[in-house]
């Protein structure tokens, strides 16, 4: 292990290590404790320059439930899971197929299909933003959550696929071969073969999956507007623009809309690290 | 002689792959490859996005020539690119400080990595008012040490500088967990040698578990100049490209240009999308290269 193990070394450095832990993670967290603190402040403290004091009352329950009674907060979050639940499903079931493919054939263009969706995976969204808000607005569904359940898998394609293939092509290949020779179908393998295999590579893809989405942002603007279909990444913006300077309010519904993926975080986070490492960092 | 078993089975081994391969190909090429030949091709006329598109040759481009404001978006974008980086030494650094197996660590770690689950946009609002000139906690710590506060995203000289620290914030986390994953792998018995051949500190950083954490490190610097250059929400959430574009980069100035109050110019948005393209195709290129000598060598 590297660094020394702290547990051998003398017991100051151990002690120093020790205090240092946490004043170092409440530094580093410092940002966003101010931002769970204000969420709890009133909004007269805030007026009256009352910022990182004392606050007057705690006012927890008044902030939380104002946020959702007076603004669509809830709506927008029902908006996010409506898109990104859906995408989950879509992306994880398709690059199962692709990296099956990619995986187990030997075929002809192979590797450039491989290359095609890697390099599609880090194109900037700007060079797609005009054509595919074109498409979306020619196919009906511009500014409802289906034009961005169906970009989001199209796009999301790409890292699931090489992700997915990545895993399938360490699977033990006999496997497979022995199947063949038993006279069982590419089907049949695909289905109860591979997929079972496959499960924590399905898990770690949709847990990232999750967050990735949930945070897009980008994609919201483009493609939709408005309260009826606007994910809480780009309602939250909206609603900045309407509670100028009211903190605590824009606070509380911050960390409303941080609190789904990480929440994923937090119990799937085995998972999670899984699957940001490409599987690449074993 | 050709078995018909065998040669039935040769054909099925040759549809299959397509079989499978076909709904997740066909919308990576309707949503994503065809697009991008969309834009290249948009980026050659001059539209508004709605009425009938006027064949400008390379127009766009000449005027991108003349635009301080594209000059000023991609020297941001390279401001960007540099400072970034910086997430992944100092995440090395955590790496290296949390790699204990001290009592309630694994807590530690996962608070650590915070920053990176969040959304962007919730980050970019929570420096907004860490670094408000009135009451954000940043001047007021200023201020505390005798310091005359700053209004950072007030500011042309420092506003880039302020957004790329916020985005450094989960970025690091990011590149903080890669190394503990990487360091998690490194072969004790090499650190062993290394301590009887008397490396310690530095030396043994350099020599012995940083070649071992090359693959950590090279995702590390993959994502991050991939999220350098993809800098986007950050921009548009703290500033909107302001004080006076002054902290537009050229994913925002893009989406400016094609549709905000300042008019529709699709064209030359594309364009814009199209230099940031070719620019990430070099790291693309590089990053394929790279996979194709390792699937090579297996």
């Amino acid at each position: 292990m590297f660094p020394k193990p702290i547990e051998n070394t003398n017991i100051l450095t151990q002690s120093v290590y020790k205090t240092a832990l946490p004043i170092v993670l409440i530094l580093w967290l410092l940002p966003l404790i101010a931002v769970a603190l204000t969420s709890f402040r009133s909004g007269g403290d805030l007026i009256s320059g009352n910022y990182w004091g004392w606050p007057t009352s705690f006012d927890l329950y008044e902030n939380y439930t104002s946020v959702f009674k007076n603004t669509p907060l809830a709506q927008y979050m029902w908006n996010s899971f409506r898109v990104t639940i859906p995408t989950v499903f879509g992306a994880v079931a398709l690059s199962c197929m692709t990296g099956f493919a990619l995986a187990v054939y030997n075929f002809k263009g192979n590797i450039l299909i491989f290359f095609l969706f890697i390099a599609g995976n880090f194109v900037p969204f700007q060079i797609l933003m005009v054509p595919v808000r074109d498409l979306s607005v020619q196919m009906g569904v511009y500014n409802s959550v289906w034009a961005l359940i169906l970009f989001h898998i199209a796009f999301q394609a790409g890292f699931c696929t090489l992700f997915m293939r990545n895993f399938i092509k360490a699977l033990p290949r006999e496997l497979i071969e022995a199947a063949r020779v038993e006279g069982v179908n590419e089907f049949q393998i695909f289905w109860y073969i591979v997929i079972p295999l496959m499960k924590p590579a399905i898990a770690a893809l949709s847990v990232l999956i999750f967050t990735f989405i949930w945070n897009d942002y980008f994609w919201a603007t483009v493609l939709t507007q408005g309260v009826d279909s606007q994910p809480v990444t780009a309602g939250l913006y909206s609603l900045n623009g309407q509670w100028i300077s009211q903190w605590h309010l824009v606070s509380a519904g911050s960390i409303v809309a941080a609190l789904p993926p990480v929440l994923m975080f937090f119990t799937m986070q085995k998972h999670f690290i899984a699957g940001l490492t490409l599987g690449a960092v074993k | 002689m050709i078995n018909m078993n065998s040669y039935f089975k040769k054909n099925k081994l040759k549809i299959a792959p397509w079989l499978f391969m076909a709904p997740g190909l066909l919308m990576f090429i309707t949503y994503v490859i065809w697009p991008i030949a969309g834009s290249i091709n948009i980026s050659f006329y001059d539209w508004d996005g709605l009425g009938e598109k006027t064949w400008i040759g390379m127009g766009n481009y000449v005027e991108l020539f003349d635009d301080e404001a594209f000059y000023k978006s991609l020297k941001n974008n390279f401001i960007w690119l540099i400072l970034y980086m910086l997430a992944v030494p100092i995440g090395l650094f955590m790496a290296l400080f949390l790699n204990q197996s001290v009592r309630g660590i694994r807590i530690y770690k996962s608070m650590f990595f915070f920053p990176f689950v969040i959304s962007q946009v919730v980050v970019g609002l929570v420096f907004s008012w860490f670094y408000d000139p009135n009451f954000g906690l940043l001047n007021i710590v200023i201020e505390f040490f005798g310091g005359t506060g700053i209004a950072i995203l007030a500011d042309e000289r420092y506003v880039t500088y302020g957004i790329i620290a916020a985005g450094l914030w989960p970025q690091t986390a990011y590149c903080m967990i890669l190394y503990l994953t990487g360091l998690n792998a490194v072969d004790s018995e090499q650190i062993e040698a290394g301590r009887l051949d008397n490396a310690k500190g530095w030396k043994m950083l350099w020599y012995i578990i940083l070649p071992q954490l090359k693959p950590a490190t090279f995702i590390a610097i993959v994502v991050t100049v991939i999220g350098a250059l993809r800098s986007f929400d950050m921009v548009s959430i703290m500033t909107a490209g302001g004080p006076w574009g002054s902290s537009r980069v050229l994913a925002y100035y893009m989406y400016e240009k094609s549709f905000s109050e300042y008019g529709f110019r699709m064209g030359y948005g594309a364009a814009i999308a199209v230099i940031l393209f070719l620019i990430m195709m070099v790291y693309i290129t590089f990053f394929l290269l790279k996979m194709y000598r390792d699937e090579k060598a297996n």
